[in-house]
């Protein structure tokens, strides 16, 4: 009956009606608007000075003064060595996080019970959600100033994030194949690596490779708390005022990032093809 | 009888190998030796962690953290820098919006004209979307730390600095991540009315955007949540909120003022987090 009525409205009518409006939706948007005027109202925003004439004139005299990059030789061997640390920060930190990682994917996984299991997980989700730059000004404390404490500050951060991963792709596994294993007197630990790990491994091996990805490019900023690397570079002749080594750094900042998106892209291309 | 002694003896000897045994110990050999000049490079020295006077400083900043501080005037000062935190990370992205929604309209191959039917760009507009495309590359390949210790410098310390570096790097990662998912969605709806001569606007209104709107919402939104990340860190530098006075404090080595910071900080990235999934979930 209504289908009927429904079908000669719409053949008298030239277009379908509208669809309706869901009230929520209205309530979003007005709260998103309300969220952004609230920001920029209450925040002491100095775009005056910012866009002043004579703020635009030391700007541009500030951005000049980076314009020919300091390239003597012994600098530039100074900035090469910054970037093998941030090199050697990442991969160590990364290093050290698989195996703190996995440390807590195994409880985190559920393998000794449904309270450690939801314990770790807290564990893991407070490590990871506090950055590798907090972690890296906690962590001088105890590691003292250079690249030590930023390799301990991505090891704890990464381990955190690795480890959630880790112990998701474990409980995501078979089971059965280490449970026949079990059932036919293998010891527990054997049992495990060699029915359970070889499945989560290649899923592991990738976010792995991930991570160190993105560990390559937390560690070249880590240094300006003083965590060493290309970062503490930076800040050190930023705060003296000489521009042109800080603009050789910011580049070989740069470089270093396009070289890690360029191999990994590459690697991903190769291995998806 | 004494056969089948032997072949239990052999059922032993079976199960205890690992026919990839020598292999595995290679490699990793391999991996240690090459492993090693990580460690001298990066100043890996555990000892530091464990001699007298590095755990006496330690020790001491630890007993700090209970109970975290928690009178009157620090909490009320923590409530204001939060919320300071997250404007910057909200009036941030707001920016970078001003500027990533043209830049994606530029860059987009979606809305290209000469593109139809011939599958092939003109010359003139292939060039100018390279053109804003490596612009795009290079506002989000400097990192957002990095603008900021710029800013810091030329706009004194303070929020400032770091809006403009939020502003900066996400208006170069959105742009980008729009256009590809505009391009990534179907176009025939967009193509269609491209071809039959509607406007650019209109075929991104009507064509393209209903296509991948929930798509593009549930981006900004993820992305407003590591901004809120980065408006944290990026305190550390001097641009303003929760950062800086984490930093300060600890500086003062206050170990209290730290525990609290920290605690809040891990609420604030669970409650962008939770905002984050639902308003995703919501989206579909």
């Amino acid at each position: 009956m209504t289908a009927r009525t429904d079908a000669g409205a719409a053949a008298q009518r030239p277009m379908p009606a509208a669809p309706r409006r869901s009230w929520s939706a209205t309530v979003l948007v007005l709260a998103l608007i309300a969220l952004v005027t609230a920001s920029f109202a209450s925040l002491p925003l100095k775009w005056a000075e910012f866009f002043s004439a004579a703020a635009l004139r030391s700007s541009g005299e500030f951005l000049a003064g980076f314009a020919p990059p300091e390239l003597a030789t012994p600098f530039l061997a100074k900035t090469a060595w910054a970037t093998a640390e941030t090199l050697a920060m990442s991969a160590l930190g990364t290093l050290l996080a698989v195996a703190g990682g996995m440390l807590l994917a195994l409880p985190g996984a559920g393998r000794f019970g449904r309270t450690a299991r939801a314990a770790v997980r807290i564990v893991m989700n407070v490590l990871r959600s506090v950055p590798e730059l907090v972690w890296a000004s906690v962590l001088l404390i105890a590691a003292g100033l250079g690249p030590f404490a930023g390799t301990l500050a991505l090891a704890v951060h990464t381990a955190g994030v690795l480890g959630r991963l880790f112990a998701d792709a474990l409980e995501n596994t078979a089971p059965l194949p280490e449970q026949s294993l079990r059932a036919n007197g293998a010891a527990a630990l054997p049992a495990f690596l060699y029915a359970t790990l070889p499945q989560a491994l290649p899923q592991m091996l990738s976010y792995t490779l991930y991570r160190w990805e993105n560990n390559i490019r937390a560690a070249a900023v880590l240094g300006v708390v003083g965590a060493g690397g290309l970062g503490q570079m930076l800040k050190y002749h930023l705060s003296l005022f000489q521009m042109p080594a800080a603009a050789t750094v910011i580049i070989a900042m740069l470089l270093l990032v396009a070289l890690v998106d360029g191999v990994s892209h590459a690697l991903r291309r190769a291995l998806t093809r | 009888m004494r056969v089948s002694a032997v072949d239990a003896a052999a059922v032993r000897d079976v199960r205890h190998r690992d026919p990839a045994w020598r292999g595995r110990v290679a490699w990793t050999a391999v991996f240690a030796l090459a492993l090693w000049p990580m460690f001298v490079v990066s100043e890996f020295t555990p000892a530091i962690l464990f001699d007298r006077q590095s755990l006496a400083a330690t020790g001491q900043f630890l007993a700090g953290f209970f109970p975290p501080a928690h009178d009157r005037a620090f909490l009320l000062m923590l409530v204001r820098e939060t919320w300071l935190t997250i404007a910057i990370a909200t009036a941030g992205l707001a920016l970078a919006l001003l500027g990533a929604i043209p830049a994606t309209l530029l860059v987009t191959e979606q809305l290209s004209i000469s593109r139809l039917g011939t599958r092939r760009m003109a010359p003139l507009p292939a060039a100018m979307r390279q053109l804003v495309r490596w612009l795009l590359v290079l506002l989000r390949s400097v990192p957002e730390l990095v603008w900021a210790l710029l800013f810091v410098r030329i706009v004194g310390l303070g929020p400032t600095a770091g809006v403009l570096a939020i502003a900066l790097t996400y208006c170069g990662m959105l742009a980008k991540v729009y256009a590809e998912i505009l391009e990534s969605s179907a176009s025939h709806t967009s193509d269609a009315l491209l071809a039959n001569g509607s406007g650019r606007l209109a075929a991104l209104l009507y064509g393209a955007l209903p296509e991948a709107a929930s798509e593009l919402v549930s981006y900004t939104v993820y992305r407003w949540e590591c901004a809120i990340r980065g408006s944290v860190v990026m305190g550390f530098v001097g641009a303003g909120g929760l950062g800086q006075r984490m930093d300060e404090s600890m500086k003062m080595l206050a170990g209290g003022e730290v525990a609290a910071m920290l605690l809040i900080f891990v609420l604030l990235v669970a409650g962008a987090d939770a905002v984050s999934a639902l308003l995703r979930r919501r989206l579909g």
